[in-house]
This record gives structure tokens, sequence and C-alpha cells, in this order.
């Protein structure tokens, strides 16, 4: 591709983290240079490569190299810019990656494979023509040159162990046989993009970075069941990724890709539209998110009947998650081998995790399944910030649960990480280090889901919010002796006694955190320490005499004036008037605050 | 903590007589389709902000749904507001990313600085607080949005700041 080059192309990127670290105003600048005429280049944008850490990100391809440059900011581009083009010479000390040379983040790339996010980052989300060069609707295409049957590509999907990435993990081909095999003359494909879970954010990138991708995988999907229609359910809170799919259905259209008999097909016709969702978490359960397609409340019903046999108008219908459906045209393009070729027996390919917490690269990375946990977090993510001590890793979300520091050789695929009482979820990884405490994470993630509970089945809405509260009282530091045992009870009700994944799931994050560390559980409850300093109320402050230097800053910053103590003399905290807000800790500049 | 409604008190002064009129033309649009009961409801929000009282009686006569189950639509979704909000609206993140890098004091230093609620509206109108679930710049936590804007890497003191210059913005501008 460099060869095309005449001039050479300016790079910025414009996925949402990069333009929440200022990548717009970095290509306001350029487009400012270029008006300017000081410099004569191409000026181009594409979406997230994965690598939030270092946004905004400008690459720099001419006939010889590319060059990805890290903190672009507005202030810092042309000077980048300017040294690079003018005078060529590479700033190596922002070069991330590199053809050339190894730059100085190449770490991140190695070990990676693109399936899903094969595009993103590489392409103008907002242009088919360079979708296209890239390998855009040849899936498709070559279905109908070859005369490739439905019940074929049914085959291909299974053959590759393709499983749903959204977090279930059921085998895709088998969701489109039952959904075949229902008799109908209307039938429905659906695209989760409802992407809820906190700190997950691979979908949204995959929209924003390559939405053809994504249709070109329904079309597949909606040939091989039979289906007419597709829609895509996205989150409201995603509204770069809603434009770009708006755009890139409007670009299908016109070219006739979608609608009637497209790429010469005879029989076939096929529509997407976009629906917005409107804020709830439930709706990420494909029954509740019907539901709300149909212009309900997103509660979840009874399965069976399954949506294969009666969904969307009680139509047959298919669901699978935006990362499933990106995967498919290159499964169809390439063969199913190919796919299996990636990952472990029985979880084939690759996954996208979100790297995001105490990790020193934060971003989207995708790798073969089987990979192991310590290999993403220290090869990829180069270790935990600041030099601390790695704990644990959250997998899944809400609906997942805490992985020890111990387990970190744990393989990443559906069985294994099952194993561990964590589930794949859709890809979150947020990582810990020894600041986090166990406990206020689960009363986090508990809250989160208490508050998302739709309120059908009691355990799910009464029992959340019991165990949250004993999880409120641990944290305050009135935690009782039965408090474990009863948590535990809960949690079995709730997860057997729920309709959904969001109750059957919800204490996960309770149960593994118990299972782990039960040492801070006991260690809040018996000796009302909070081992890692976060649960406030736990805590006691006192000023060390040796290094207070008597300046008196902790002692006007006090709220509630615990604090006695002259010029020039130790200061003393009164422990009955001190409300433990951490005040005097952040100001005194001498480290003679003491934590316990 | 998380994905806290707006408040649903209503604020006096705040409610103006909203020009219902505009609604008919999102009612052309969605006639007789099916399932657009939500556009509905998000097309009212984004005109006014909110979605008014009257609103609701209009799009049940519009869609034959009964007012009841309209309700119940509208507030079973985080999404929607019955109630006017500020003319800014801080939007906190409480994100896991943002919750371990301690979003909690973002939203405690700001609560401090406008005395408000979590989910409240300053006396003047100016600000309404709000915590939202993740905004997807995990990487640049612990973040907040007003308006268009992100906010990255906040501290409580960065917070409270950011605040004070869009109120010193404003009464400069007004002058």
């Amino acid at each position: 591709m460099i060869e095309t080059y005449t001039k050479p192309k300016v790079i910025v990127g414009l996925g949402s983290c990069g333009i929440a670290a200022g990548a717009a105003k970095t290509y306001d600048k350029l487009q400012k240079m270029l008006q300017e005429g000081t410099l004569d280049f191409e000026l181009s944008r594409t979406s997230c490569i994965g690598m939030c850490y270092k946004e905004p990100l400008v690459e720099i391809r001419d006939k010889n190299s590319w060059v990805l440059y890290g903190d672009m900011t507005a202030d810092k581009v042309e000077q980048t810019i300017l040294k690079h083009l003018s005078k060529g010479q590479v700033d190596k000390e922002n070069a991330v990656s590199a053809r050339d040379f190894k730059a100085t983040e190449e770490d991140f790339f190695d070990g990676q494979v693109k399936i899903a996010l094969r595009n993103c980052g590489h392409i103008d989300p907002e242009s088919l023509s360079e979708a296209e060069e890239h390998g855009a609707y040849q899936a498709i295409r070559a279905i109908f040159d070859k005369k490739i049957s439905g019940a074929e590509v049914i085959q291909s999907v299974l053959d590759s162990g393709l499983r749903g990435r959204g977090g279930g993990g059921f085998p895709t081909g088998l969701k489109w046989r039952f959904a075949a095999q229902s008799e109908n003359d209307e039938k429905y494909i659906i695209c989760n993009a409802d992407e809820g879970d906190p700190g997950a954010f691979m979908d949204r990138s995959l929209l924003e970075g390559d939405p053809h991708a994504v249709l070109e995988g329904m079309m597949i999907g909606g040939y091989a069941i039979g289906a007419q229609t597709g829609v895509i359910y996205c989150r409201a809170e995603y509204p770069l990724a809603i434009k770009r799919l708006n755009i890139a259905i409007a670009q299908a259209k016109e070219k006739g890709y979608l609608g009637k008999n497209p790429f010469g097909s005879e029989a076939f016709s096929f529509d997407i539209y976009v629906k917005e969702g409107a804020g709830a978490f439930v709706c990420g359960e494909e029954t509740a998110l019907i539901a709300s397609i149909e212009g309900q409340r997103g509660m979840p019903r009874k399965r069976p009947p399954f949506p294969a046999v009666s969904g969307l108008w009680k139509k047959p219908t298919n669901i699978n998650n935006v990362e499933t459906w990106a995967n498919i045209p290159w499964i169809i393009h390439n063969g199913p081998a190919a796919y299996a070729a990636y990952g472990t027996e029985k979880s084939k390919g690759t996954k996208v995790f979100a790297l995001t917490g105490k990790i020193r690269n934060g971003g989207l990375v995708e790798v073969p399944m089987g990979i192991t946990i310590n290999d993403i977090i220290f090869k990829l993510g180069g270790g935990i910030q600041g030099g601390k001590k790695f704990k644990a890793v959250q997998l899944g979300g809400p609906s997942g649960g805490c992985i020890p520091a111990e387990l970190g050789d744990t393989c990443v695929d559906y069985d294994s990480v099952n194993a561990t009482g964590a589930i794949m979820g859709s890809g979150g990884m947020v990582v810990m280090d020894e600041t986090t405490c166990m406990i206020d994470l689960a009363k986090f993630f508990l809250h989160f889901t208490q508050d998302e509970s739709c309120g059908k089945c009691t355990f799910c809405r009464i029992g959340t919010k019991r165990m949250l509260e004993i999880l409120e009282r641990i944290t305050e530091g009135k935690g009782k002796e039965s408090d474990i045992e009863l948590l535990e009870n809960l949690a079995f009700q709730i997860k057997n006694n729920s309709l959904c994944g969001l109750g059957q799931t919800a204490p996960n994050p309770v149960l593994t955190t118990l299972k782990y560390f039960k040492a801070e559980y006991e260690a809040h409850i018996f000796d009302k320490k909070c081992p890692a300093k976060v649960c406030k109320p736990l805590l006691k402050y006192s000023i060390n005499p040796d290094t207070c230097t008597g300046c008196m800053v902790c002692g006007k910053k006090c709220p509630t004036n615990a604090i006695d103590g002259d010029r020039k003399k130790v200061h003393v905290i009164n422990q009955s008037m001190c409300i433990q807000c951490g005040e005097c800790f952040n100001v005194c500049r001498f480290d003679a605050v003491i934590v316990e | 903590m998380r994905i806290h409604r707006i408040a649903q008190e209503k604020v006096n002064g705040l409610q103006p007589e909203a020009d219902l009129t505009q609604l008919e033309a999102l009612f052309t649009r969605y006639r007789n389709k099916s399932g657009s009961l939500i556009p509905l409801l998000q097309g009212t929000q984004h005109m006014f902000g909110y979605i008014p009282s009257k609103a609701f009686e209009m799009i049940a006569e519009e869609t034959n749904i009964p007012v009841a189950d309209i309700f119940g639509v509208a507030t079973f979704y985080a999404q929607f507001r019955l109630h006017p909000v500020g003319k800014n609206v801080i939007k906190v993140c409480h994100g896991t990313a943002c919750h371990v890098q301690n979003a909690n004091s973002i939203t405690d230093a700001i609560k401090g600085e406008l005395s408000v609620k979590d989910g409240g509206t300053t006396e003047d109108g100016f600000f309404t607080l709000e915590s939202v679930a993740c905004l997807g710049c995990c990487s640049l936590a612990p973040v907040m949005m007003i308006g268009e804007n992100t906010y990255g890497k906040l501290t409580g003191k960065a917070s409270v700041k950011v605040i004070r210059e869009l109120r010193k913005e404003n009464s400069s501008n007004n002058q």
C-alpha cells in the first residue's frame, strides 16, 4: 500500500477516547497547518488502534516508511510533524511504533493477532472505499459469486469454532442453525451493541473503527438463516458509534450492498437499521433487548421459546454481539480452519480485551485464546502503574469475578476462566493493585447490579439489596461474624432463583472475592481494619511526632477542628472528633500523617 | 452511586412553558411505525431536555398507548428525565476504571463546591450534577463530561477549578 502515496499522509486517531484526550484539537491544528500551506501533506483520520494510554495518536505514512506518534496534543504536533516532514527527522522520543526501527511501545503490539479489529485504526471509518481496499464486502461477494448455500455458511461458522463473544460463549454456528431451522417468511438478525459492562469498550471501538465489518457480518448471517432485516441495538451513550454506523449504512445502501438483490444475488434482500438504547444494563440480555426494541420496558422473559423460534415481533431472531459479527467476514474469507488455528481446543480464535484500571498500558488488545493473564498484563499491558504490586484482575465486569495474582497463569479461554469462578464476559479486564480494597470493589459491582436489576425476580431485586447492605456495613466497620455465611447463602439463592443472566451472575464478584480474599473480609469484620486503606470508617489517622514540623497546614484544613497544635509544635489528632476525611493526609508536605 | 437519575423533585422557576407543537413533526416521522415509543420519548427529550408531563398525554393520544404504560417505559430507562435540568450537566463517570481511580472524590468535591446532591441542580439553574456509567475514556480515568467537553485525569481540586472557570466565563460573557 505504501508505494501508492504521492505525498505523505498524516492520519489522526479520532475515536471517542482519542477525542477525549484532545485529538480533535490536534486535527484542527493540522488542518490549519495545511491551510497556511507551510507543508504539503494529505490529512486523514482513523479510529482507535487500541493504544488509549498514548492518545492522541498521529500516524505519518509516506513512500518510505510509517511512524506512529503518541501523546500528540495540539501544542506538540506541529513540531513533530515539521521535523518529520520537512527535515526528514523522526522524533524518536514520541514515536510509539514504526516500520523501520524499534520504537518505544512495540511490545504493546507484539503478540496481538488482529482479526475482529483487523481494520480498526487503519482505515477512515467514514470511507467505504477505504474499507473496501482493506477487504470489506469480499466475503459476502464471494458467497454469491461461488453460489455458496446458507447451510454451507453455517457449517463454516460451526467449523471455525467461533463462540458468542458477548460473554455467553454459546457456539455461534449452532445458534444460527436453530434460527435457520425455524420456518417463517419473516426473520430478524440483531446486533447486540448494548455494551453496558463498566470497563468494557471493545464494541464501541469496533463500531467506531470499522462499522462495515459489522454490517457485512450481519448480511452474511441474514443470508445464512434467511432473514430480511437486521437491527443494531446500540447504547445511546455511544453517539459517535451511532453516527458512524448510520453513515456506513447509508453508504452501503447507495452502493446497493443493502437492499434488494445485492451482489447479483437472486433471492436475497437485506436491510439494516440502528435502534438507540435508552440506558438499561439488563437490555444486554437478549429477551430484554427484544422487548426494548419493541418499545416496552426492557425486562427479560422466560425461555423457551428461545429467540431463534420466537424473537422480535414473535418471529425467529438471531442475536449476536458486535465482536462476533465482526469476526464472521474474516472467517468466511479466510476459511474456518484459519480461524480455528488460533486458540485452544474448546475456545477457538481470538478475543478482544479492554485493559483498564491500575495498568500501565490501558487500551484495547486482541489476542489468541489460550494466552495467560500474566502475559496480557505484563507483556502487552506493561505491568502495573507506578511499579506497584499486581493484586487481582476482574474479568467479565459486574457479572464476572476476581482472579487473584496467584492464578495469573490461568489461560484465557472460556473453560479455564469459568473454572476460577469468573467468566470471560465481554472482555473487560480491570486490573487492581495493592491499593484496591476487594470488599469495596465487590460493593461497587453489587451496587451496579442492584441498581440495574429490572425488578422482575424477587431474589435479584431484594437479594442483591440485602447483600449490598451487608457489604456496606462490613466496609463501615459494623460487620458481624455471621455476615460471610449470610452472604454466601444469599448468593446461592440469587443465582438459583433468577430468570436471566443478570441475576444469575450478580453474586459472582462477591463469591470470587470471598473465595480468594477471605482474609480481607475477616480483617474488616474482626479486626475492623481495611488492609488496602480504602474504607474510610476503618482508618485511623495519627501524626508522627518525628516528622511533624508544626506548620499548621493540616489544622487549618481539618473540617472538624480535630487537630490540636501550635506553630512549630507537634500536632495531635483528637480521635473522637476525627471523621476520617483524609484532608490532613492530602495536605501534609512532610508525610507526617500516618494512616492505619 | 451510579446512574442516578436527575433528581425527581421539581425545581421552581425552571419549568418553562414548552412549545409542544414542535412534537407534531416528530409524530409524523414515526406515525404507523411499530416499536416507536422509545424513539418518540428520546425525540421529545432531545427537544426540551426532559419530557414535559403534557407531552406524555400527547404521545398517548398519538400512539394509543395508555399514559401509564408510557410512564412505565420512561421511568424504566435511566436516560429519560421528567424534570428540567440545569444549563450545564456535569457528568461524572463512575465506571469501573474511574471507580478504582477514585471517581468518588470528584463527585464529593463538586457536591461540596456547588452545594447540591448527586442528581441535583444548583439554585441558579446553571449546573446539574449527575453520575453516569462508563463514558468510554477509561484510560483517562477519572473523567467528567460537561457538554461536549471531556476532562480527564482529574483530581477533586482540578474538577472544582474547571467548574469555577465555567462560571467565570459565563459571568464575564453576561457583562
